[in-house]
């Protein structure tokens, strides 16, 4: 049994759907890239497998023993207001809450969480500074920190570089590969980093309001929809060697 | 100072202390989530609906607190969900429901006692009148509150920092959102009492507002504005006793001033 699989799944805001067909499933340990046109229906989808919004029609399952509570999450944009007052420590614990159940503080196994995910996206110095006076890297690490704590098994990631400098890119997507190789979790990344998912994703989605294509990554770079996407000239059959050098 | 060793030793003033402190204790911490969370507006509907349900009980002659406790709680409910579902206008509709509410209540007085001292206590504040059942009363579901905060404290600041990813991880955010407004419901009733209808939210909104000026943490915002709203209670019923000033008023004033110190300090400090 794969960790998610959506069958014929539609999804629609008010009547107007944004997204149908769509079947496509997640195994353990993959690392999968949902890539798209803005407005594609990409993060909609991600917040379906959240249950943020109901399908419309078809349905999605977990598997492998996989709950609601075992996801992390980083949003495509936290709607945080600029001056709420919370420190890095605040906001990375509270990714530890989903498995508190009603238990009310945390405990002190749940704190080394922080730590340690803080120290692995180097924030541990940061710790006891504000949120908001961070710059938007250092945010988005602290917003990866929080949605580790919450996750020993699936991360799902909404455009987790935006805005980011290249190097800082560099940095997250290669504690991204890491997560996904060492520590086995599962990832589901959405991007339009199209060069990015090629390099370390293992599976590609690609959406425009159906699915262009799902399958594996050596496969996509082949497909039609891949070679137009990644800017190559479909016309020309043959696969080009030089992508993967 | 002696007028304020004095004024201890009326049993009345202690008992108002009391339950002011504990009302205070409860406004306060429920105000960092409430205005962190955008909800200022429901307090001040709710405290509209709080009059006009005080109002209808006095005109069925039924004990006033424990018929508005339910009637706010309902309608903290309804509030809620309006201004969680984006398609109605969140602000008219609360403005909607707190203008009737008052309307009703408005109308129940003047066709039942008349503008008598119960109705301007329920309008300004008369924590001096307090009788001992209601500050029973009032100790007793403020302590309640506190306990819940308390207890829930991480779920709250996780619901107020970012609902949606509460919502993501399996948080179930509508029932603590449902909690706070229940809350809030309560201290607003209990409020009333203490500092009047049209003045309670400035007990929610104040102390919160204040320690954000200065307070990084979520956590020192939420001790810094307990500490303030109590410290402001005090200020306010001691200056409403020298100068013989209403107390509801007074303590607004208290936190007025608290605000701009606090204010002129995260200024300074930045
Ligand atoms: N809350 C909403 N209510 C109504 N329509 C929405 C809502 N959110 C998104 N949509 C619509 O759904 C469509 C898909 O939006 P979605 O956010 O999934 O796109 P996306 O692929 O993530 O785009 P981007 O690359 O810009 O992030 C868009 O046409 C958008 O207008
Ligand atoms: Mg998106």
């Amino acid at each position: 049994m794969s960790l998610i699989r959506c069958k014929d799944l539609k999804l629609e805001y008010e009547k107007n759907v944004v997204l149908k067909g769509i079947d496509f499933e997640v195994s353990s340990g993959d690392y999968l890239c949902v890539v798209g046109e803005n407005g594609s229906g990409k993060s909609t989808l991600m917040k379906a497998i959240l249950g943020l919004i109901q399908p419309a029609g078809g349905t999605i399952e977990f598997g492998d023993g996989l709950h609601r509570n075992e996801i992390g999450y980083l949003p495509q944009q936290t709607a945080v207001q600029k001056n709420f007052p919370a420190t890095v420590r605040e906001v990375v614990m509270s990714g530890c809450l989903n498995r508190r159940g009603l238990r009310p503080f945390y405990s002190s196994h749940d704190k080394e969480e922080a730590y340690k995910n803080m120290k692995l996206l180097d924030i541990d110095l940061h710790a006891g500074e504000s949120y908001r006076g961070l710059s938007g890297g250092q945010q988005q690490r602290v917003l990866l920190a929080r949605a580790l704590c919450a996750t020993s098994k699936l991360l799902l990631l909404d455009e987790p570089v935006t805005g980011l400098d290249p190097i800082v890119t560099r940095e997250m997507y290669s504690v991204i590969a890491d997560l996904n190789k060492k520590n086995g979790i599962t990832v589901i990344m959405i991007s339009h980093d199209i060069e990015a998912a090629a390099e370390y994703a293992s599976h590609i989605l690609h959406l425009h309001n159906y699915q262009l294509f799902f399958g594996s990554k050596e496969d996509y770079v082949r497909s039609n929809a891949g070679r137009q996407f990644l800017g190559q000239d479909i016309t020309d059959e043959i696969p080009r060697g030089d992508f993967y050098g | 100072m002696a007028d304020i060793m004095q004024m201890f030793s009326y049993p009345f003033m202690v008992r108002a202390l009391i339950a002011g402190t504990f009302i205070s204790l409860c406004s306060a911490l429920l105000g960092v989530s409430l205005v962190l969370k955008r909800y200022s507006m429901i307090g001040d509907g709710l405290s509209h609906v709080g009059f006009g349900a005080l109002a209808v009980a006095m005109a069925l002659g039924a004990a006033p607190l424990k018929f508005a406790i339910p009637v706010v709680i309902i309608a903290a409910f309804f509030l809620l969900r309006i201004s969680e579902n984006s398609t109605i206008k969140g602000d008219s509709a609360i403005a909607i429901i707190s203008t009737s509410a008052l309307a009703i209540g408005i109308i129940s007085v003047s066709l039942s006692t008349g503008m008598n001292t119960d109705v301007y206590n329920y309008l300004f504040g008369s924590i001096l009148a307090m009788s001992d059942s209601d500050v029973i009363l009032s100790v007793i579901l403020s302590a309640i509150v506190i306990i819940l905060f308390v207890f829930f404290y991480t779920k709250i600041f996780t619901i107020t920092f970012d609902e949606n990813f509460a919502r993501a991880t399996g948080i179930r955010a509508g029932i603590y959102n449902m909690l706070i407004a229940v809350l809030t419901a309560v201290t607003i009733v209990l409020g009333m009492r203490m500092i009047g209808a049209l003045l309670i939210s400035a007990l929610i909104i104040f102390p919160s507002l204040s320690s954000m000026r200065v307070c990084k943490s979520f956590k020192a915002v939420v001790l810094c504005s307990a500490v303030i709203s109590v410290i402001c209670l005090f200020a306010g019923v001691c200056a409403s006793y020298i100068w013989a000033a209403p107390t509801g008023a007074s303590v607004v004033i208290a936190n007025l001033t608290a605000f701009i110190a606090f204010s002129v300090a995260g200024r300074i400090r930045m």
